[in-house]
This record gives structure tokens, C-alpha cells and sequence, in this order.
């Protein structure tokens, strides 16, 4: 298979992880999703790192953000399709 | 994978080391001068220093002992010599390290002096080191092996590949009959009912929900002032890309696995007396405190993957270090002794992985130094529960 930009663990998942460098704003990227092994292509809204997350749809503030199935904590502002989702617009619901 | 089999020590009370230290353990911070006198006069042995050992006390004092007679038990080590600075304690540990017929030798330094004191030890401890020396390894099965695994400075990537390349091998080793342990209590925070659910039986996934609780109520609650970001995710955590707790605990989760089911909890230093199988221990989930207190509990060999590059090491239980972090292994790549990046490009799977990992954990055990190890990272922290009177 082609080298995905970014891998997604779980169907339900909101947000992806950028697994290669190089991740710039309007690139197309193709992702691939572990569970069922398909493949997604979202447009990233910025430059986002390695290992950072990518938002796979509109997420709106309060909304819970999920990953491995699991739900990861809360946005505590919008994230657009492609947005970068990070500590800036993400939060713990624990401690 | 039940034929595959190593060279390893095995020692008088039927475990199997990897390892052959002769060691200088000190019983307090007092003793840490005179066991690094000792290990600097012979060749081949080595001194634990650390800070503790005095006027700890209930609990606090009960995990000191147990720490510090664990870690001379483990099977990695060959011979004991305990130095403390009054005899009574430092005989606590001799007794306790003797029950497994190796030899151990205690020295006071009260009502002698240092000077007199490190003469005497180096003496025993050319006498221990000659007499390990002639040890020789013997066919092992992989069965007989204690393996724990603890991950740190991770990021987004051990969550999707080196974590579960450690739960793909934790998964392999629990159809054979091995003994494996995860702990890190705090750090499964937002995955406790998940992992709570990976128990043998509701009872155990009860102790394991009682002792998940018991540390939010009586470590992270009373002494927290934020949300404690930056240290549970840690900086680097969050530099690599994770935001939460809950985010890091489910990759953490993914290092035992899919299949496997924890048989016990375990509490900190505690050894396993279950039989065969996956144990939790409760740990902080600081790497150094974690591995000192799996390697007291007996763990051989030790599985550590990391995101950002955590380049932590054990002096009695080697660490096998993995990481699918293409930038680590770029940069750090001396600290690295599995590179599963491949994972990420969809160039191996995660069975290929686990292989690969059972590979260099094996050669580890054979003898093949980490990169940790050749590094000398010998990372000794006991875990203090509370201040001492």
C-alpha cells in the first residue's frame, strides 16, 4: 500500500494521527483507517507535525473527541475539517 | 514459538537470570560512598546507590525493604554484598536476599569506619565476583522468562505501533506460560474501566478499580493545582502530539495486547505468587520508579516503547527499547534497539512486529547488551510513598 499521510485507529474515530514530516496546509491527505484497513483523504487546514492529530470532520466546542473508540477528552473550541486538534482546542473531562 | 528457547543463569531457587551481576547494595543514603568504593576496587560488580533508608517508617519502610530485598533476589543477580550503616537493618536485607541460596554478605559500618568497612567488602566481593564468573549459562524456555513492560515519552505513534507491538508479544508470551507485568497507575486514567475489563474475574478487576481509585484519592486529588498537564502528559508527550490523559492511557492500554487477561494486582514490588500469566503492579508511572519496582518484583527483561525517546535503563534488568517514531529513530537512534516505524508505512504488521520484538528480547537474554545497557543507564529509583519521621 501507499504510505498513508495519516492513520486512523478506530471507524468512529474524529480526529487521525500524522504519521509522516512535512504536513503543510491545502496538501490532500490520504489516510488510512486500522480497523476495517480503508482508506480516507482529508485536506489539512495548516502545517501539523508528526504525531500530531488531524480533525476528520467539523468538530464544534464541547464536542467529545474520540479515538481508539474512546472517547479522549473534550474541544474547547471549533476544529474544522482538517483542522489541527491539540492541546490548544483540546482538554482532559478527568482531574 | 513454545520451542524457541535462550541461554540463561538459572539460579539455586529455579528462576532464570539473563544477567550475572554481582552487587553492592547499599541499605541507606549513608552506604552509597562505601558501596561505590567497593564496586570501584573490583572489577565486575556493581553498586545501586540512592537516597532512602533512613527513619522511613509503616508502609514507606515495609516497600524500602522490599525494594532493596527484591532487587538482590532477582535472578539477574548472581551474588549480594549489603552495606548499611547500623547492623540491624542491614541484616533485614541479608536474611531476605539469603532465602534464595545465593550468596549475600552484610557489612555494618558503625563501630568500624568506612575505610575498614570497604576493605572488608572488597574482599568479599572479589571472592563473589570469581566465584560468578564460572557461572555458565544452560538452555531455558522461553516460558521461564519474567518479562515487564512499561512505555514513556510517548506520543501518537506508541499508541498505533510500538505499544502494540509490545501487546502483540505480551500476547504470544501469555499462550506459552511466561510471566509478564504492566503497571503505571496513575497513566491508565480515562482507560480504567477498559482495563478493568481486561481482568481474569470481576474480583480482580475489582482490586484493580480499588487501587486505580485509592491512587486518585489519596495521590493525584490532595496534591494536585492544575490539570496536571505537562506532567500526566508530560511535555514531551505533548510535543509528540498527545493533548490528554485519557489519549495517552488507551495507547498505553495497547501494551497488553488483545488477547491476554491480567490474573492479578499486584502492589508495588510485589512478587507474583499466581502462577503464569499477565500481572498489574501498582506504579507511578515515572520510568525509573516503574522498572525499579518491576525488577524487585522479579521481572528478567524489560519492554519499553517510546514516542519521543524516554532513554531510561535498570542496572539488574536490562531494557529493550522500541519505538515507531521515524524522527526518534532518525535522531536518536543510539537509544533504540527495535525500529517498528515500518509499521506506520504499512511495511510490516503488527504479528511481523511482535516476531521482530520476541527476536531482540531473546537475543537480549542470550546475552546481546541493550542500547541502554551499553549506554550505562542504570536508572535505581525507589518509589517513597510519604515523607519520612
Amino acid at each position: 500500500m501507499s504510505i498513508p499521510h495519516f492513520i486512523v485507529h478506530d471507524q468512529a474515530d474524529t480526529v487521525g494521527v500524522i504519521v509522516v514530516e512535512g504536513v503543510q496546509g491545502d496538501m490532500e491527505l490520504d489516510g488510512w483507517v486500522m480497523e476495517n484497513n480503508s482508506r480516507i483523504k482529508v485536506v489539512a487546514m495548516s502545517d501539523i507535525p508528526l504525531g500530531h492529530k488531524i480533525a476528520l470532520d467539523e468538530i464544534k466546542a464541547g464536542d467529545t473527541i474520540i479515538k481508539y473508540g474512546h472517547d479522549i477528552g473534550k474541544a474547547v473550541d471549533d476544529i474544522a475539517t482538517g483542522g489541527h486538534a491539540h492541546v490548544h482546542n483540546i482538554k482532559t473531562k478527568k482531574w | 514459538m513454545s520451542t524457541k528457547s535462550f541461554f540463561g543463569y538459572r539460579r539455586d531457587n529455579g528462576r532464570v537470570g539473563i544477567r550475572n551481576h554481582v552487587v553492592i547494595l547499599p541499605l541507606d543514603d549513608l552506604s552509597n560512598a562505601a558501596s561505590e568504593k567497593v564496586a570501584n576496587n573490583i572489577d565486575g560488580c556493581m553498586a545501586l546507590p540512592h537516597h532512602y533508608g533512613r527513619l522511613q517508617f509503616g508502609e514507606d519502610l515495609e516497600l524500602h525493604f522490599r525494594t532493596l530485598i527484591g532487587t538482590g533476589c532477582n535472578p539477574n543477580v548472581a551474588a549480594v554484598i549489603v552495606i548499611g550503616i547500623e547492623p540491624k537493618w542491614t541484616g533485614r536485607v541479608v536474611d531476605g536476599i539469603r532465602a534464595t541460596g545465593k550468596p549475600v554478605e552484610g557489612f555494618a559500618i558503625e563501630g568500624h569506619g568506612e575505610i575498614k568497612t570497604v576493605a572488608d567488602a572488597s574482599r568479599k566481593a572479589k571472592e563473589f565476583v570469581q566465584w560468578a564468573t564460572e557461572l555458565q549459562r544452560e538452555p531455558c524456555d522461553v516460558s521461564e522468562l519474567w518479562i515487564s513492560t512499561k512505555c514513556g515519552e510517548s506520543d501518537t505513534t506508541s499508541g498505533l505501533a510500538s505499544c502494540p507491538t509490545v501487546g502483540n508479544l505480551i500476547d504470544k508470551m501469555d499462550e506459552v506460560g511466561a510471566y509478564t507485568c504492566f503497571g503505571e497507575t496513575s497513566e491508565l486514567t480515562g482507560a480504567e474501566k477498559v482495563c478493568a475489563e481486561r481482568a481474569a474475574s470481576p474480583e480482580v478487576g475489582e482490586k484493580f478499580m480499588r487501587t486505580w481509585q485509592a491512587y486518585m484519592d489519596e495521590v493525584i486529588e490532595p496534591h494536585k493545582t492544575s490539570d496536571l498537564s505537562e506532567s500526566q502528559p508530560t511535555a514531551g508527550n505533548i510535543a509528540g502530539g498527545l493533548t490528554t490523559i485519557e489519549e495517552k492511557a488507551f495507547g498505553n492500554l495497547q501494551k497488553i495486547g488483545k488477547k491476554a487477561r491480567f490474573i492479578d494486582v499486584l502492589t508495588p514490588a510485589e512478587a507474583p505468587e499466581k502462577g503464569p500469566g499477565l500481572y498489574f503492579m501498582d506504579t507511578s508511572s515515572a520510568a525509573a520508579e516503574c522498572v525499579t519496582l518491576q525488577a524487585a518484583a522479579g521481572f528478567v527483561v524489560h519492554l519499553f516503547p517510546t514516542g519521543q525517546g524516554n532513554i531510561i535503563g535498570n542496572p539488574i534488568e536490562p531494557v529493550v527499547k522500541l519505538t515507531a517514531n521515524p524522527k526518534t529513530v532518525r535522531e536518536m537512534g543510539e537509544h533504540v534497539d527495535l525500529d517498528c516505524s515500518g509499521i506506520l508505512r504499512g511495511e510490516m504488521d503488527l504479528d511481523q512486529a511482535g516476531d521482530a520484538l520476541i527476536d531482540i528480547t531473546l537475543r537480549t537474554c542470550n546475552g546481546r547488551i541493550t542500547a541502554a545497557e551499553a549506554l550505562k543507564h542504570r536508572e535505581y529509583v525507589m518509589t517513597k510513598l510519604y515523607r519520612s519521621a
